[in-house]
């Protein structure tokens, strides 16, 4: 930028006030850049966020609305930070939780209706199955083919919701309802057993079922990440694959058990989606809500720390909720993603400050350097480099 | 004859390829810069937005509607990409990262769509559409008459640009010079070669070739608009680049071929192929798996040169 001249210098280590703080600066200069595009766009800014904190956490029923989109959002949150957290890029949750999603719905139709006791186990067991089969594709291909997982993971989420509208609309599927009057008119899932729902608990504010898997499950990915010897692995592999090698770790299977993880874990977002909320297969919910996506950014707030995301989780379950409470004339669909957009841009922006100091000012710049020709031996040398490298 | 299944398909791979070819030149000039531009599906989302919106809202004749539209699309997707830039050039974020964001901020549930209902665009059918030209009347000519003489002013332009592209990377100074700085940007800068430079230029470029590929389905394909229009072919330039070597003229091969897969389902139905139309619409992505494997595993490892800094930052001190 050659208005404000800076450059970047190495800190051996970063203050400990900086790591916890940056996601509140992120969280509040995306608020501040969003405000700013609001009045662009001739809306006040201090009137939606208003509207938007009420629908989020004030309003009768808000906090359970908002529990409940922090539901999904906590467990694909954590399918990102232990997968982000070993630089395994599993971007793959949002097709990973559709998988999951009919895996989870057909054990929850076949059981039909026997005791909860039975079709829950059952419907959790199928939903973290599914999720675990759709990573396992780029799991695998990264693992013994070297295909990075990043193209591979996003692609399968752009396959994922097709076989969805291929099992609901355009086929007589086992999950298609093909019986209830609304049905005919517009093709719907086949709705669960009202005793196969999922529990509530709480009393005024209802707590999900799914909430409290987790919850708990934060707990004890904490727990492992911190104190066992899968945690410790999994951070010298992700420090450095080198070392992981000589550590006598073995990364692939290293590699492939965070990807089951973290499939897992998106997995039973899907199944949760099924038993807590929808009760059916809806393609075209599960497609609008990318809650894998959003996950990412649950997780990167949290600086991909399990107890974090619980926070975060909730955080941003809050503005996905008032987005969807307050959506129409005032609040034009799409705010709330550009938000967490943001953040998500401000928080990997922000990293750099745990890594290197800001030293401002044109002094800092180390001296000029004329922009004329090269010299004819160093040009030759480069370009042999060059053409090496890319014929 | 004109009509025949291998005619009617290959037309619609250029129809449905072009779109890749220009945002996978564009990615192709980033990442000869060292920059993995994850955030080209965003770019090409936000210019369709934007594109779709000027050239609705503008009063005047359509090809200054369309021009000024396709001039704004590319300022948008140049916008974009210079907030990558910033974010994964001078402060060494991470590109996966960043490049979420950027999808997350403009995409289906962000801006892109934020601009769409405010501008209402969802409402009506596009009131101008890039038109076919022949320059030579030429078009009636058996099987290459409608291929190379009957498209739109952004198919013409794609053949240029990958010339254009060839020449710049292979014949000039500054294309070499865009090499080294992808190769070894420690060489590069010791040549007096400006690293951050060319690695800012080379990545907007790639956003304003992102913009207007964008801005190609809502003024080119189908003059209308849905929310993730593009629907995830920014990920498949990405992949196209890969799966060319980094070279302009695979890539062209190589787009055209994802578009005639793309375009299989529309074909196919037409002629009363009866297949649940979610298997073709699965293709392309299943392909670019199939692809994105077959060059980073055993057959295109030996052939396969990324440039040796993509995706390293860079900094003097640090090197």
């Amino acid at each position: 930028m050659p208005w404000i001249e800076f450059r970047l210098e190495k800190r051996l280590e970063p203050p400990r006030w900086l790591g916890p703080s940056m996601p509140f600066v992120a969280v509040t200069a995306a608020l501040l850049l969003g405000a700013a595009i609001l009045l662009v766009s001739g809306r006040n800014p201090a009137v939606i966020y208003q509207r938007m904190f009420q629908a989020a956490f004030t309003n009768p029923g808000a906090l359970s609305a908002t529990l409940a989109a922090a539901t999904p959002l906590l467990l694909t949150g954590l399918a990102a930070a232990v997968a982000f957290r070993m630089r395994v890029w599993n971007i793959g949750a949002d097709g990973q939780l559709m998988i999951a999603a009919v895996l989870a719905a057909g054990a929850g139709i076949a059981l039909g209706e026997r005791s909860l006791a039975i079709s829950l186990p059952a419907m959790l067991v199928a939903g973290a199955i599914g999720g675990i089969a759709w990573a396992l594709i780029p799991a695998l291909l990264r693992a013994y083919l070297r295909t990075s997982e990043v193209l591979t993971t996003l692609m399968l989420n752009y396959v994922a919701p097709l076989l969805l509208f291929y099992l609901i609309i355009d086929s007589t599927s086992y999950w298609r309802d093909l019986e209830s009057p609304s049905a005919r008119v517009f093709p719907q899932g086949k709705t669960l057993a009202e005793s196969d729902f999922w529990p509530e608990y709480g009393e005024g504010i209802a707590v999900p079922f799914g909430l409290v898997v987790g919850v708990v499950l934060a707990v004890v990915l904490a727990v492992v990440l911190r104190s066992t010897r899968l945690g410790f692995q999994m951070k010298v592999a992700a420090d450095s694959e080198t070392a992981g090698h000589y550590a006598g770790i073995r990364t692939v299977r290293l590699l492939i058990l965070v990807m089951v993880i973290s499939g897992a874990l998106a997995g039973l977002a899907g199944a949760s989606q099924v038993g807590d909320f929808s009760h059916r297969i809806e393609p075209k919910a599960l497609q609008f809500a990318s809650y894998g996506y959003t996950g990412i950014a649950v997780a990167a707030l949290a600086r991909y720390n399990p107890l974090g995301v619980v926070l975060s989780a909730f955080l941003v379950g809050g503005m996905t909720n008032a987005g969807f409470a307050i959506q129409g004339v005032d609040l034009p669909l799409g705010l709330i993603g550009l938000i967490q957009g943001l953040i998500l841009l401000l928080v990997a922006a922000s990293e750099v400050s745990s890594r290197y100091r800001f030293v401002f000012g044109r002094r800092a710049r180390p001296e000029p350097r004329g922009p004329g020709p090269p010299g004819e031996t160093g040009e030759q040398a480069t370009a042999g480099a060059g053409e090496g490298g890319t014929s | 004859m004109n009509d025949t299944l291998l005619v009617t398909l290959m037309a619609a791979g250029i129809l449905y390829g072009t779109p890749l070819v220009l945002a996978g030149i564009g990615e192709l000039f980033a990442e000869r810069s060292g920059v993995m531009n994850l955030g080209v599906e965003a770019m090409m989302l936000m210019g369709a937005a934007t594109a779709f919106w000027t050239s609705q809202s503008f009063d005047g004749p359509g090809w200054i509607a369309l021009t000024v539209s396709l001039a704004v699309a590319a300022a948008t997707g140049t916008a974009l990409a210079a907030i990558y830039a910033f974010t994964v050039v001078t402060l060494r974020a991470s590109q996966i990262v960043a490049g979420l964001a950027l999808l997350i901020l403009g995409g289906a549930t962000g801006l892109s769509s934020y601009i769409a209902s405010i501008g209402d665009l969802a409402r009506d059918t596009g009131k101008h559409r890039l038109p076919d030209y022949d320059p030579f009347g030429l078009a009636d000519l058996p099987v290459i008459g409608p291929l190379l003489f009957d498209q739109n002013a952004l198919v013409y332009g794609s053949w240029v640009l990958v010339v254009l592209a060839s020449l710049y990377l292979y014949r000039t100074r500054p294309g070499l010079h865009l090499r080294a700085v992808g190769e070894d940007p420690k060489s590069a800068d010791a040549m007096g070669v400006n690293v951050v430079r060319y690695r800012y230029a080379h990545t907007m470029f790639g956003g304003a070739m992102a913009g207007i590929a964008g801005a190609y389905y809502t003024l080119a394909i189908a003059p209308n608009w849905v929310d993730n229009i593009t629907a995830g072919a920014g990920w498949i330039a990405i992949a196209l680049v890969i799966t060319s070597f980094w070279r302009p003229g695979l890539l062209l091969v190589g787009a055209y071929l994802f578009g005639i897969v793309t375009s299989l389902g529309f074909t196919f139905q037409t002629r009363g192929v009866d297949l649940p139309s979610q298997i073709f619409s699965a293709m392309p992505y299943l392909l670019t798996i199939v692809a994105v494997v077959l060059v980073s595993s055993g057959w295109g490892r030996g052939r396969l040169h990324p440039p040796a800094a993509l995706g390293e930052p860079y900094s003097r001190e640090d090197a």
